[in-house]
């Protein structure tokens, strides 16, 4: 007996018409098409980001100079003949620039001609000029042509960054530093030469005297303490958790904290560290020893992740083998498992000691968002980093500061690749397949 | 593998121990305001005198007061900047901790109104500011919510265009002068506000209705973004006017231009004083206290030719300055 209404089971015969062929060809192009869209959508960004940056910052790398011919009067340097390097420190410097200035425009009279007149060159000319004289006291009794920096406003007229068609009273410049600038000119006396001061100095007021050095030498100090302390104390935490510890209760909950403590926002860190490095065991304010631990605590959570995923990927055979051929755990662990999650590890580090490397926020707390002109030469001076320095110069009002900000950001940037090249030299080096 | 252990252990200890030695620079903390003109005195004390350069850090005039009342020992700050003056609460805190202060009022700063030079020159009275910007404004006897979307509905002689206003965000010291000056003074002259409840703190209300725009504590992007849009204005500090006049121009406030002199004198209305404040238990124990005050209050610095003023400082008029010079010299004690 048979049932004829009972449906035949429905077989799905595959389409392959060549409209429905075209359609599945046509979806493939498409996905493709907008992963590469994708892609250039992100180098533009770049690639406008780093245009905006270059073409602004790169001018910063220049300076304009104003060569005078200074009289080093031995009389007025020297009176006494000693070159003692006391009284060769004393001597008023300024009188003598301001003097070849006067000799080179003797027309110009009048207290605030004059006024404007030497403020062709820069402020700190005077140290510039002790320094040469300082270096070598035999100059004294000749006359010398020296380079000076220009003033900042006069530097960016040379830049173009200040208009000259304005009116005289919408310019930092006026008409008459405008013409002393262009006789100066004409007579050779001006250059646009690399600006070396940016790259050898600390923060100044003057535009034309600042530079990132300090803000440089801070970084590397603060960086080494967090590695020094965020690496050594990030592998052992994640060798221990991944290797030795037993599943309960208790490690899970370690483990969900750290996850947690990785997505903590930065400035909470900084307050972490007020309460417990400043004012529980006072520890100096504005060091990098005190931002290096803060950041090394903002950086843990990062390497002990990395660090656990790269052990995790160690294929368990490696430590059967080491385990089977009579090794301890300890051997296993240190002769077999480190070497070969090495790389994964030290890309987690990296990571981490970028995010460090960007970091504003926690430092504001501990004091390291200051104006610090001297170089630090320890743990403990007062010390800057270079996004603290890119954001105090984004505040300032001065035009000239303008393009050094984005000079320092080109700096930093600079930084974070040489930091990344290491990154990728050293993972080649411990690199294993299986 | 010891070794190396117990070299770092050593390392770090040394690091630890170094940390306790004396300080011999002197620290500044406090108000983002005089942070370029404190930065400026300290930068040249450092050059011209034998001791380093002290530290200067921008807390904010409320974070500096709080670190610097926090107690007397080298732990603790040695003078404070402030662009507002103490309060009397900040005054006690300082009493309690054993703190004994000398305030020292070094110049003006003017809060300027600014836009494009393409865009409309406007002029405009404290009222209206207020009327442009409060967030509940007096209508037929009652308060409404601001219903001013464009300048002529204020008042017709001011242009017909958008309001929109970028200005800092409420963290900021500019911010709070501006609402306690500009907004309050334009409450208070406001016919009806009083009777409506709208007197002191309750005028500081800015609207938020997207009229006002929070442009961030950067008054550099302010500057660029006016550019960019000659429709907008922008509150910000005198300073930055004055290094980008090739670009901007200033709103007559009350009938006043925001030049150099007119804030110096006294008649632009939206301008603040400026002080630091300096620790007297410090003096004598960090080096270089009393001729940093001395800097600072010198003829050089905050003079009419000094260089503060080129870092856009409105100097105190003649008189004012040579006696607060010899009470900050002589660290006269301050009493509230």
């Amino acid at each position: 007996m048979t049932d004829p209404t009972i449906d035949q089971p429905i077989t799905r015969k595959p389409d392959f018409s060549a409209t429905h062929l075209r359609k599945r060809y046509r979806a493939e192009a498409r996905f493709k098409f907008y992963g590469v869209a994708a892609i250039f959508a992100a180098l533009a960004m770049l690639a406008i980001l780093l245009g905006s940056i270059i073409s602004t910052g790169s001018s910063a790398f220049t300076q304009t100079e104003i060569a005078l011919d200074i009289k080093l009067d031995a009389a007025k340097i020297d009176p006494d003949g000693t070159r003692d390097p006391e009284s060769l420190a004393r001597a008023n410097y300024r009188t003598i620039v301001r003097d070849a200035m006067r000799a080179q425009f003797p027309e110009v009279s009048g207290r605030r001609d004059l006024r404007k007149l030497y403020k062709l060159v820069s402020t700190g000319s005077d140290f510039t000029l002790r320094q040469i004289v300082e270096a070598d006291p035999a100059l004294i009794g000749t006359t010398q042509t020296i380079w000076f920096k220009s003033s900042a406003d006069l530097d960016q007229l040379n830049k173009g960054a200040i208009p000259r068609d304005v009116p005289e009273g919408d310019r930092r410049v006026n008409d008459a530093q405008i013409t002393w600038f262009d006789a100066l000119s004409d007579d050779g006396r001006t250059r646009r030469s690399f600006n070396t001061t940016f790259f050898t100095s600390g923060d100044s007021r003057e535009p034309e005297q600042a530079g990132v050095w300090g803000a440089v030498v801070g970084t590397m100090l603060t960086l080494f303490v967090t590695l020094v302390l965020s690496f050594p104390i990030g592998v052992m935490s994640a060798v221990y958790l991944e290797e030795f510890a037993p599943k309960n209760r208790w490690t899970d909950l370690i483990e969900v904290n750290i996850n947690n403590l990785a997505a903590v926002p930065s400035i909470v860190f900084g307050l972490l560290g007020l309460a417990v490095f400043l004012n529980f065991f006072g520890l100096p304010r504005s060091a990098p020893l005190v931002g290096g631990l803060v950041l090394a605590l903002m950086t843990l959570p990062t390497v002990i992740i990395a660090g656990r995923a790269a052990l995790q990927s160690v294929p368990p055979s490696i430590r059967e083998a080491a385990l089977g051929v009579g090794a301890s755990p300890l051997q296993t662990v240190s002769h077999h498992v480190l070497p070969l999650a090495m790389p994964g590890i030290l890309t987690g580090t990296i990571i981490g000691m970028a995010r460090a490397l960007g970091e504003t926020a926690p430092l504001l707390m501990i004091g390291m968002v200051a104006f610090i002109v001297d170089i630090p030469r320890g743990f403990t001076d007062a010390a800057t980093v270079l996004p603290v320095q890119v954001f105090l110069w984004a505040d300032a009002p001065e035009r000239a500061f303008v393009e050094r900000t984005s000079a320092a950001i080109m700096v930093l940037l600079a930084f974070l690749i040489l930091m990344n090249l290491a990154a990728v030299l050293l993972r080649r080096k411990f690199e294993r397949r299986w | 593998m010891k070794i190396k252990t117990l070299t770092l252990a050593a390392a770090i200890t040394v690091g630890l121990v170094g940390a306790a030695e004396a300080r011999d620079q002197i620290r500044v903390v406090g108000s983002s305001t005089v942070f370029p003109f404190s930065t400026a005195v300290a930068e040249q004390f450092g050059k011209s005198t034998r001791f380093s350069t002290p530290v200067v850090e921008s807390t904010g005039t409320g974070g500096g007061m709080k670190l610097f009342c926090s107690g007397v020992g080298e732990d603790h700050p040695d003078v404070t900047n402030a662009s507002r003056r103490m309060k009397k609460s900040e005054f006690e805190a300082c009493t309690t901790n054993g703190i004994d202060i000398t305030e020292v009022k070094v110049g003006f700063d003017g809060i300027v109104i600014a836009n494009a030079k393409r865009g409309p020159d406007l002029n405009l009275s404290l009222e209206q500011i207020f009327l442009a910007l409060a967030t509940e404004i007096p209508q037929g006897g009652k308060l409404v919510a601001n219903p001013n979307k464009m300048w002529s509905d204020i008042d017709p002689s001011l242009p017909a265009q958008k309001i929109e206003v970028l200005g800092p965000p409420p963290t900021s010291g500019t911010r709070d002068a501006f609402v306690e000056i500009a907004m309050e003074g334009g409450c208070k002259t406001l016919a009806g506000a009083a009777d409506l409840g709208l007197k002191k703190k309750a005028c500081h209300a800015v609207r938020e209705d997207g009229v006002y725009i929070e442009a961030g504590e950067n008054d550099n992007l302010i500057v660029q973004k006016l550019e960019a849009n000659p429709a907008a204005y922008g509150i910000f500090g005198f300073s930055f006017l004055d290094q980008n006049a090739d670009k901007l121009k200033g709103a007559t406030v009350d009938g006043t231009v925001p030049a150099f002199e007119e804030i110096a004198a006294g008649n632009y209305p939206v301008s603040r004083s400026l002080f630091f404040y300096v620790k007297q238990q410090h003096v004598g124990v960090i080096p270089g206290i009393q001729e940093f005050v001395t800097e600072f209050t010198s003829e050089d610095a905050w003079g009419p030719d000094g260089y503060l003023i080129d870092k856009g400082l409105i100097p105190l008029p003649d008189t004012d300055r040579a006696a607060m010079a010899k009470q900050a010299q002589g660290l006269q004690p301050l009493s509230m």
